[in-house]
């Protein structure tokens, strides 16, 4: 594959999380999404490029802001809007709605409601790889908000002294919910690394190329057996800690410095300069567009769920009580 | 059949189990050459080897999380908190994830994990050594919780809660693992969720569970000398616990106690207390009546100790308080 064809694949995810979103945003705004809805838009290179690394066996834990980790994995449209309009055709069956899309057949271990909480749960996936020998790798992704969280301090030393196959990845948008990440975070990731000895690169987080080729250099020598990385990523906060969020605690300057880092305008760009012009790029994007129309217009389709089955759903093998 | 101690029984299940399937995997704070602070995996490490048998850190919350993110990729992880106290580190773990993961992913996975902690009081270990928390893990929904009170059912518990597809809480007791009792040679697992009859009886049924079916036991022949015939139910599971087992034997006896160690206020006798007044009511003839420790954190002194946690005597006069009633 051509640098040109590989980027405009990569363009291609990062458009389907950007316009998922994005309609996601509509929808919610309609009152077609319930609950509370924390978009990733303006982040879509972390998910893409470090996905871009990884292998179908390998396990990805994931955030509050998980939408671009579940797509980049490979999620469904289907599934993943059925799931966030809360129907039963949804990927977890209506169950868990955006917090927690999450796809076990892909290796996608659920966005979390927890800050931090899929950290220990990306550390017990890479020691299952350990334990039976597979060729895999498990990632954890964790924004800025969670290196306050002590569960972090101990999944690096536990990964650290078993030599697990995992690999942390922090998305750095500067915003813990609504505070910045220098009033919350005494040191820096890069030092954690260090006194744990665990390999740490930076990367720029709107460069999906950047992303990809740096997540290749912490992937591969997880996975062979040489332990844990750490991948920082600095990536921009375009939208509220949740949709509906009026921002007041950030200074409008902050907010159009974010929006002017644009993973889909730089790789748009570098495409151009390679000679794939707007048109091709218009055409992926109205395929996008047409899954998107098709998954939304299933979702309204489909049923509400049976209280019933979930009522029976809350332990494997049935029903605790009688 | 052969004695065989409690912590042996909880050992030889470990053993069979990782014999049989190898995705059993074990670990804890100084589980593996240390071979347990209890010594109850002693050997373990020698025979199934450091991939499957890690010491840890201390980091109990790292080790229930990791326990269920292992569960979501293939393992059956065991994993042992040293005292039930320091579960509270491991809350985000088992209540977030590991008990919703099968419910809110919509059936994709289940999360086949046990953590065993001992919980109780009577060893002098102050007030963060020796708390019986398992009404807390009982409250949500997707985990289930056993508590064995004798060998055979902790090696069988033990078996079922490994086999099991769901989060298991195995709470053992600091004070039973000298404790002996009878242990068949191939012994069989124990359903989750069945109360077993310790002790059939047709005046008053007695329901506990752990270290208190002992003490259960002790005060029925102490009142069976008095002429008051006890039924002693020991639930073994707190949740599912054995609602009809229960109700049946109420049926029969028409008068009922719950003993256990933990405090009484909002704990598993309240709940069984309320069930049979919503189920039974028409049956009682006299006020369910609980036996537990006193509201307060569990004490160091002896005395002090001894004073706050319930045993023989006090059941046995709560007993007799539901004997004083006819109707």
């Amino acid at each position: 594959m051509t640098p040109a064809l590989r980027l405009l694949e990569l363009y291609g995810r990062m458009a389907t999380i950007r316009r998922a979103e994005e309609r996601l945003s509509k929808l919610f705004a309609d009152g077609e999404v319930p609950g509370f809805l924390h978009l990733s838009i303006g982040q879509e290179a972390v998910p893409v490029g470090v996905c871009a690394a990884l292998e179908p066996g390998d396990t990805v834990a994931s955030t509050h802001r998980g939408h671009g980790h579940a797509l980049a994995k490979g999620m469904a449209l289907d599934g993943f809007f059925a799931e966030i309009m809360g129907r039963a055709s949804g990927v977890c069956a209506g169950r868990g709605g955006s917090i927690h899309v999450a796809d076990m057949s892909i290796g996608m271990l659920g966005a979390n409601g927890i800050v931090g909480g899929g950290l220990p749960l990306a550390t017990g996936s890479a020691l299952a790889h350990q334990v039976k020998g597979r060729p895999n790798v498990a990632v954890a992704f964790f924004g800025d908000g969670a290196m306050a969280e002590g569960a972090l301090h101990e999944c690096l030393n536990l990964a650290k002294l078993w030599k697990l196959p995992l690999v942390f990845v922090c998305e750095n948008n500067g915003w813990g919910e609504f505070s910045p990440h220098e009033r919350q975070f005494a040191a820096k990731l890069a030092a954690l690394g260090a006194a744990f000895a665990i390999p740490y690169e930076e990367a720029d987080g709107t460069d999906v190329e950047a992303v990809a080729a740096a997540a290749r250099r912490r992937v591969e020598p997880a996975r062979r057996g040489e332990g844990p990385q750490i991948l920082e990523c600095r990536t921009p906060r375009w939208r509220g800690h949740y949709e509906g969020d009026p921002q007041k605690y950030r200074e409008p300057s902050n907010l159009d410095a974010a929006r002017g880092q644009d993973a889909l305008a730089l790789a748009a760009a570098r495409l151009a300069a390679q000679g794939v012009g707007a048109e091709q790029l218009a055409g992926i994007e109205r395929a996008i567009a047409e899954r998107i129309d098709a998954a939304v217009a299933a979702a309204r389709a489909a049923a509400e769920p049976d209280f019933e089955a979930a009522v029976a759903g809350v332990y494997a093998g049935g029903r605790a009580h009688a | 059949m052969p004695e065989t101690r409690y912590s042996a029984a909880i050992n030889r299940a470990l053993a069979d189990a990782m014999s049989a399937d190898e995705s059993v995997v074990l670990f804890g704070e100084d589980v593996a050459a240390p071979g347990g602070p209890f010594a109850v995996t002693r050997g373990l490490l020698a025979k199934f080897g450091p991939l499957r048998v890690r010491d840890t850190p201390i980091s109990e919350a790292a080790i229930a999380g990791a326990a269920a993110g292992a569960a979501l990729s293939g393992l059956r992880p065991v994993v042992e908190i040293m005292f039930m106290d320091f579960m509270t580190f491991t809350m985000d773990a088992l209540v977030n994830q590991a008990a919703k993961a099968h419910f809110m992913f919509g059936g994709q996975c289940s999360v086949p994990m046990v953590v065993r902690a001992p919980h109780g009081g009577g060893l002098n270990a102050g007030p963060q050594h020796s708390q019986c928390l398992e009404a807390w893990f009982a409250h949500v929904p997707g985990l289930k919780v056993v508590v064995p009170g004798n060998p055979a059912d902790a090696y069988g518990l033990l078996r079922a809660a490994i086999d099991d597809p769901n989060p298991v809480v195995f709470v053992e007791h600091k004070g039973l693992y000298g404790a002996k009792g009878e242990l068949p040679e191939s012994p069989a697992p124990v359903a989750i969720g069945a109360a077993r009859i310790a002790r059939a009886g047709r005046d008053a049924t007695l329901v506990t569970y752990g270290a208190a079916v002992a003490w259960s036991l002790r005060a029925a022949e102490a009142l069976a000398v008095e002429g008051i015939e006890t039924e002693v139910i020991d639930l073994r599971s707190i949740q599912p616990w054995d609602e009809a087992a229960v109700l049946a034997s109420v049926a029969r006896t028409r008068r009922l106690v719950v003993a256990h160690e933990a405090v009484t206020a909002f704990g598993v006798g309240a709940e069984i207390a309320a069930c049979a007044s919503e189920r039974a009511f028409g049956r009682l003839a006299a006020p369910v009546v609980r036996v537990g420790a006193a509201f307060m954190p569990v004490p160091f002194a002896r005395s002090l100790e001894r004073a706050c946690l319930p045993g023989e005597a006090d059941i046995a006069a709560a007993v007799r308080r539901c004997m004083a009633y006819s109707r």
